[in-house]
């Protein structure tokens, strides 16, 4: 009984530190916003780097995972997902890019 | 008319059907159009006559409709896409045959033309290939890695409930309003609201989602049962080839699927709710669509293409009586295709614009593709070589394929090129390559695992020499039917044309269409060979199961498997186990003790999504909104409901189990082993005796 | 191969109540992160069409007439809120917790989820009012087609939500429950994940580069 208590306590703790840590990246992104103003690539490059931190805070603290071997299935799954994700966002996008600066779309 | 005001039949009218056409205007046209209707009009009766004469309404019910065993629902994929093959068959035939009706304008109205075509690829593609290709897989899979069960046996009689009532869709399309004229592919803004306002593409687009979603979940089905259902002992690299093929085509679908999905809602949001995705006006950009539908396209083909494969492979490993040649190589090959395919969708669209650079990236990187598949042509003729080789049916398939399709992958390797792409794009000679690329690859694949399997499922093998009749038919009528096309591809005929003017391309056109009436007695051979085998099945019985001296699990059990599939669960030693048991002496065990097993319990709720999911199709394409609103929540309910059960599964009793196995080790052990010489005589129960030394 | 211990997924530990009861649950629970991927691939070529939208806005209003950041800082925070919440009412569950702490987290997670599509919904009224209706530009289509897709998920999460806690009183906490309730709380975080990517990219990548 002590055991699962203890072990209640441990996985509650996660929690809350995967909260704790979100919670802070968030404010961090909005004040950012909020102090620099959302005009420049920098104050962007910033935001973005910090949802990216926050998504893996949520990823390792919400969703559980990470290296240990009893989620490594997962881990290869998200792992593979993101590569296949990325060839299709980073594919539409040059493509539909390029063609938006070739048909004068968008001015390079 | 706007879709915000309509009646209670939304814009349903006596219009609506064709015969409405034939009073006004009889003419050829017309009367292909209601013909057509007529065909599925008397199909459908005769199949409720049958049904009523027979007395079959009930066992239909029970054993079939509310089954959740995984080879019944194979079974039930399978004769789905058969029926869908006639009519996609009929309808190549009908356009070849205007095409070579010509030159000039033929008997059928453009229009028509352009609806024939645009069902014709749909149908192929999404109600005739891959239901085959899951079909085929939902009853090997679970046999050959030693389950019982798929992993979601419910979720899979869910998919095939959504596949067809969305292949109905096509039919219905045919008697009520009419199908889109925009292709399998569905381009906007053609088929935007603005160019095409009527049913056509509302019929594609909630054809393609509803499917979408089946074969969705059929993925994931897939991915999980070879990933977590294997039996003890069956490691990865002990999984038969065809295995291989499923799970990446089941990754390919999971993949793949969401952009097709999302491209038809798009779609529909642009049709239905006036969006701009993809209008001329306002920021709309259609090539965003080609952008997504092809992300969709390229790995869909590999996704049919690999299984066929699968297929091929263990047909000439079993066949030539050897291991199969290269098998870690096939594996790395398989899975970089499945890698690579997600990488080369631009070269649908070479022609759209984009600069020189991206078109010469995704045109090395298609062919790329060629390297493994060239692997893969090597390591099956290397299984080949100094085979113990039987020119069986499935085989002969696989020679077939084997000649064709690397004619029809070079095609493709030209094809890749941008600079070539541009002199033949949108030609016959892309049609003549897909096709050469689809029948001898994808159809001729599925045929010869009907051939290969057959026996598996019911118990009996089919005519062997009806089949052959059937390979000659097949390969002959596609030599036929597509070979031309590719030089009057050259010659600048385009493709999707009702009409034609230069007369150097009339001889071409009488050959295709003679060709194309080969196919036609080929399908036709088909059904002969099953009657007649139906007919002469006392004589061919193999209920011993294993009638072709194979090699993997599947057929270390009964012919017809019982329920369970396996008395107990086998213990897997060695890649091709059951090849290697009867090297040893060790097949067919007699267990110590038996287990209740438990199995997934009949079900409704597959049909029940089947019809609704039909009407609330029907509902959204007449714009029949109280009828759709209803039957959304009808189904949400529906769903709910069934989450409520509890009682999903039932046991078998160890003493059942133990009486019907035993029964059938006793049978097994009174069969007289069979040489391969006479393995398609009558004597040929299903046991397989030792041949020659075998070759490794 | 390699086979997962018990403690495969969080909050799972069947395996004292009934043999063969985690290994299953291990299986549905993979099924649906596979479903999850391919969920999220829909999302991912959402995110694509906006990115190649942005500039579509067709002399429409564009992001800076239409965002309100104040409204979206408040929806992140009851997104994330209750993305804990839902974790604590698994382990409330999982831990055998008294049936009042239970219902608590049950409760409020329902509570803030129905609050954040009440947020959005004003939001998405308030953008129609000057004029940011999805018919105006593909810019506009691209928004709609993406923010209102993850709101019905998180309105299918709330709906899915009440109906297990229907079963959960109906037919008490069983391994089959237990085991639904954790892909329920793998969902819930599923969606505050792709909600970053639609502060990231849809908000702040929109106000940036629109
Ligand atoms: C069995 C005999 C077949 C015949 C006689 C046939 C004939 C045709 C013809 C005449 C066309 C129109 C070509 C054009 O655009 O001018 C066509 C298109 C097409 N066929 Fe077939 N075909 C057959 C089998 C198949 C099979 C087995 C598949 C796929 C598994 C298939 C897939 C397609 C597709 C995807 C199109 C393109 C439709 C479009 O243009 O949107 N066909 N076929
Ligand atoms: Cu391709």
């Amino acid at each position: 009984m002590d055991r699962r208590s203890e072990m209640h306590r441990r996985e509650r703790r996660r929690y809350v530190i995967g909260y704790g840590g979100s919670l802070l990246l968030t404010i961090a992104v909005f004040s950012i916003a909020y102090v620099f103003g959302i005009e420049t690539k920098g104050v962007y490059l910033a935001i973005g780097l910090l949802g990216l931190a926050q998504l893996i805070v949520q990823l390792v603290y919400f969703l559980h995972i990470d290296r240990r071997r009893s989620s490594r299935e997962d881990l290869d799954l998200v792992l593979f997902s993101t590569l296949v994700l990325l060839i299709i966002i980073v594919g539409t996008v040059w493509i539909m890019g390029n063609l938006a600066v070739r048909m004068h779309t968008i001015p390079m | 008319m706007s879709s915000a005001d309509t009646s209670f039949f939304g814009r349903l009218s006596w219009e609506s059907f064709p015969l409405a056409g034939l009073i006004q205007t009889p003419n050829a046209n017309e009367i292909v159009a209601n013909a057509a209707a007529g065909v599925v009009i008397v199909g459908i009766l005769v199949v409720v006559g049958a049904l009523t004469w027979f007395r079959l309404w009930g066992p239909l019910w029970r054993d079939w409709l509310t089954s959740a065993d995984h080879k019944k629902i194979g079974i039930m994929y399978i004769v789905f896409a058969i029926v869908m093959l006639a009519r996609g068959v009929l309808e190549g035939v009908v356009m070849r045959a205007q095409q070579a009706a010509g030159p000039g304008d033929g008997f059928l109205e453009a229009e028509h033309f352009a609806e024939l075509f645009s069902t014709h690829g749909t149908i192929m593609i999404f109600f005739v290939a891959v239901p085959f290709v899951f079909g085929l897989a939902n009853f090997l899979v679970p046999l050959m890695i030693g389950a019982r069960d798929v992993a979601f046996p419910v979720m899979n009689q869910i998919s095939l409930g959504l596949t067809v009532s969305a292949g109905m869709m096509l039919m219905v399309s045919l008697l009520v309003g009419e199908f889109s004229t925009g292709g399998w592919t569905a381009y906007p803004p053609y088929t935007g609201a603005a160019f095409n306002p009527g049913v056509g593409p509302d019929y594609w687009i909630w054809a393609i989602v509803v499917s979408g979603i089946g074969t969705t979940l059929t993925g994931i089905n897939f991915a999980v049962t070879i990933y977590k259902l294997r039996a003890p002992g069956m490691k990865f690299m002990r999984l038969p080839m065809y295995c291989w093929t499923i799970i990446c085509s089941s990754i390919l679908i999971v993949f793949a699927m969401p952009p097709l999905g999302v491209a038809a809602l798009m779609l529909a949001a642009d049709r239905y709710l006036d969006f701009h995705f993809f209008t001329n006006d306002l920021g709309g950009n259609m090539m965003n669509y080609a952008n997504l539908f092809w992300l969709f396209g390229h790995p869909e083909v590999y996704l049919l293409v690999l299984p066929a494969y699968g297929i091929y492979s263990e047909v000439f490993a079993t066949f030539s009586a050897k291991r199969l040649y290269g098998y870690n190589s096939l594996v790395i090959a398989t899975m970089s295709i499945a890698v690579l395919s997600f990488t080369v969708w631009l070269h649908h669209f070479f022609t759209m614009g984009q600069s020189a650079l991206i078109n010469a990236v995704f045109g090395i990187a298609t062919m790329l593709i060629a390297i493994p598949t060239g692997v893969k042509v090597y390591d099956w003729m290397a299984t080949l070589f100094r085979g113990r080789i039987r020119f069986s049916v499935p085989m002969l398939y696989g020679l077939a394929f084997l000649m064709l399709f690397v004619i029809g992958g070079l095609s493709g390797v030209i094809l890749a090129n941008p600079t070539v792409d541009y002199q033949v794009h949108n030609t016959l000679f892309l049609v003549a390559h897909f096709h050469n690329v689809l029948l001898p690859g994808v159809l001729f694949g599925l045929l010869a695992g009907y051939n290969y399997w057959f026996p598996k499922a019911f118990g009996f093998r089919l005519n062997e020499i009806w089949g052959r009749i059937t390979v000659v038919l097949w390969t002959v009528g596609f030599m036929l039917t597509f070979l031309p096309l590719y030089f009057v591809g050259l010659m600048g005929m385009p493709r999707r044309s009702f009409s034609w003017e230069d007369p150097s391309f009339h001889p071409y056109m009488i050959v295709a269409v003679l060709g194309s009436l080969v196919i036609l007695s080929a399908l036709l051979a088909v059904v002969v060979q099953l009657w007649v085998s139906i007919r002469d099945r006392e004589k061919t019985r193999v209920p011993v199961g294993d009638p072709w001296d194979a090699r993997t699990l599947e057929w270390s059990i009964p012919a017809p498997p019982p329920p369970y599939n396996f008395a107990i669960i086998p213990h897997v030693t060695d890649r091709d186990d059951f090849a290697a048991a009867k090297e040893r002496g060790t097949a067919y065990p007699a267990p110590d003790a038996y287990e209740d097993i438990t199995l997934p319990r009949n079900t409704r709720i597959g049909f029940i999504l089947c019809v609704l999911s039909g009407v609330w199709m029907f509902a959204l394409v007449w714009w029949i909104w109280w009828l759709a609103a209803l039957v959304t929540i009808l189904m949400l309910l529906s769903f709910v409901a069934w989450t409520f059960k509890t009682d999903i599964e039932e046991v078998i009793p160890a003493a059942q189990v133990q009486e019907e196995h035993e029964a059938w080790l006793d049978l097994v052990h009174a069969s007289a082993p069979i040489n391969r010489d006479f393995e398609i005589s009558s004597e040929n129960r299903g046991r397989a005796g030792p041949d020659l030394e075998v070759a490794t | 191969m390699k086979r997962a211990p018990t403690h495969s997924y969080p909050g799972l530990n069947l395996g004292r109540r009934h043999p063969g009861a985690d290994k299953a649950s291990e299986v549905v629970t993979f099924g649906f992160w596979v479903f999850l991927m391919s969920d999220l691939v829909y999302f991912g070529l959402m995110f694509a069409i906006y990115i190649t939208m942005i500039d579509a806005q067709a002399g429409g209003p564009g992001p800076h007439e239409l965002f309100d950041l104040k409204s979206i800082f408040a929806q992140t925070l009851i997104l994330l809120t209750s993305s804990l919440t839902v974790g604590l009412a698994m382990l409330a569950l999982k831990y055998n917790l008294p049936r009042s702490r239970i219902v608590l987290w049950f409760g409020v997670t329902l509570v803030l989820g129905l609050s954040f599509l009440v947020l959005e919904i004003r939001d998405f009224v308030a953008m129609a009012d000057k004029g940011g209706i999805p018919q105006r530009s593909g810019f506009l289509s691209a928004f709609y087609g993406l923010v209102p897709l993850h709101g019905l998920h998180v309105a299918a999460g709330c709906l899915w939500l009440i109906v297990l806690g229907i079963q959960l009183r109906l037919m008490g906490l069983t391994d089959l429950l237990m085991s639904r309730v954790v892909r329920l709380a793998l969902f819930w975080h599923f969606l505050d994940l792709i909600w970053i990517g639609i502060i990231t990219i849809v908000y702040f990548g929109g106000l940036t580069y629109g």
